[in-house]
C-alpha cells in the first residue's frame, strides 16, 4: 500500500502533464521561441502549478509532519554557487534543443515513442556523468542534512 | 514578438497546470516529498534501501498517465520529432544538468518557486534563460 500514494501522484502528474501540452515537444519549443509566433501556453501551466503547489506549502507549514504521519523532507541548501546556475544553464539547452524534460519524457515513453526511449537513456547516461561532479549525488530532496521540521519550509 | 493565438491553449494548459500543482501537492502532504522529477529518477541510479519503490511508483504512474489521458481526455502522443543525434545531446545535457543544478522543471521550476527558495528562483531564470536562447540560436541564427 506504500506504493499506492506515489503511484497516483505520479498518475495526476503525467495527466496534469498529458492536459497542459507539456509533453509534446513542438509546443514546448512554441513557448520557448520568444522571436518567432510564440505561444505563452507554458507560462499558464506554470502559474497554475505554483499556485497550488503554493498553497500547499503553506498548509505543510502549519503541521509538524505530513497526513501520513512522515517527515518533511526538504531541500535545506540555501548556497547559490557555479554548479547550481552551471548545471541549471545545461539544462535549459537540452530542454531547448528537444523541448523534452525528465517528467514529460517519461510520460513519452508510455506513448510508446522510441524516440523518448533514446533520450531517456541519454539522460539516464547523463545523470549519472551529472552526479560524479555533484557534491552530494543523493537528488536535491534527499541529502541527510534536507530533513528538518515543517516550520522551516 | 508575436503571439500564436491559433496554438494558443489557456484552459488547458491552466487546467493541465492544476493537476501538476496538485500532484506536487499531494507528494508534500502525503509522503513529506518535493515532486522533483530528476531527483526521483536520479535516485534510482545510486538505489539505497528503503528508498527505491516509491521512487518507481511515482515513474509507473507517469508511464501509465497517457493510458489515462486517453480515456478521459482523448490525449494523443503528439511524438518526439528531433533527430538521433540532436535527441542523443539533449538527453545528456538534460540529465547532466539536472544532477549537477539538483533539479528541473519540477522540483526548482514548480516545487522551488512555490515555497520561495531564492536558489530555485536563481536556477528557474537560469534554466529558462538558456532555453530562450538556445531555441532562439538554433531557430534564427543557424536556419
Amino acid at each position: 500500500m506504500a506504493f499506492l500514494s506515489p503511484l497516483v501522484a505520479g498518475l495526476i502528474f503525467g495527466l496534469g502533464l498529458c492536459l497542459s501540452g507539456m509533453i509534446d515537444p513542438a509546443k514546448v519549443l512554441a513557448f520557448l521561441d520568444l522571436a518567432g509566433m510564440w505561444d505563452p501556453s507554458l507560462a499558464l501551466v506554470m502559474g497554475g502549478a505554483v499556485t497550488v503547489a503554493f498553497i500547499a506549502f503553506r498548509i505543510a507549514g502549519h503541521r509538524a509532519s505530513s497526513f501520513a504521519g512522515r517527515n518533511f523532507e526538504i531541500p535545506k541548501t540555501r548556497k547559490i554557487d557555479a554548479k547550481l546556475v552551471g548545471g541549471a544553464v545545461i539544462f535549459g539547452t537540452g530542454w531547448g534543443l528537444a523541448g523534452l524534460c525528465p517528467a514529460p519524457a517519461i510520460v513519452n515513453i508510455g506513448f510508446l515513442d522510441p524516440r523518448a526511449v533514446l533520450f531517456v537513456l541519454a539522460m539516464l547516461a547523463g545523470m549519472k556523468l551529472g552526479d560524479v561532479f555533484s557534491d552530494s549525488p543523493t537528488g536535491e530532496a534527499e541529502s541527510p542534512a534536507a530533513k528538518q521540521a515543517a516550520n522551516s519550509v | 514578438m508575436q503571439i500564436d493565438w491559433v496554438h494558443f491553449t489557456p484552459w488547458s494548459a491552466l487546467a493541465g497546470g492544476v493537476l501538476i500543482g496538485l500532484a506536487a501537492a499531494w507528494m508534500l502532504l502525503v509522503e513529506g516529498r518535493i515532486l522533483g522529477a530528476s531527483g526521483i529518477i536520479g535516485g534510482l541510479l545510486t538505489p539505497r534501501r528503503g528508498d527505491i519503490f516509491w521512487r518507481a511508483a511515482l515513474i509507473l504512474g507517469l508511464v501509465a498517465s497517457p493510458a489515462l489521458a486517453h480515456l478521459l481526455f482523448g490525449t494523443v502522443g503528439a511524438g518526439v520529432s528531433a533527430g538521433l543525434p540532436m535527441l542523443i545531446a539533449a538527453g545528456l545535457l538534460v540529465g547532466f544538468g539536472s544532477r549537477l543544478g539538483k533539479g528541473c522543471t519540477s522540483g526548482h521550476g514548480v516545487c522551488g518557486l512555490a515555497r520561495l527558495s531564492p536558489r530555485s528562483a536563481v536556477a528557474t531564470g537560469a534554466f529558462m534563460a538558456s532555453g530562450f536562447l538556445t531555441v532562439f540560436i538554433i531557430r534564427h541564427l543557424l536556419s
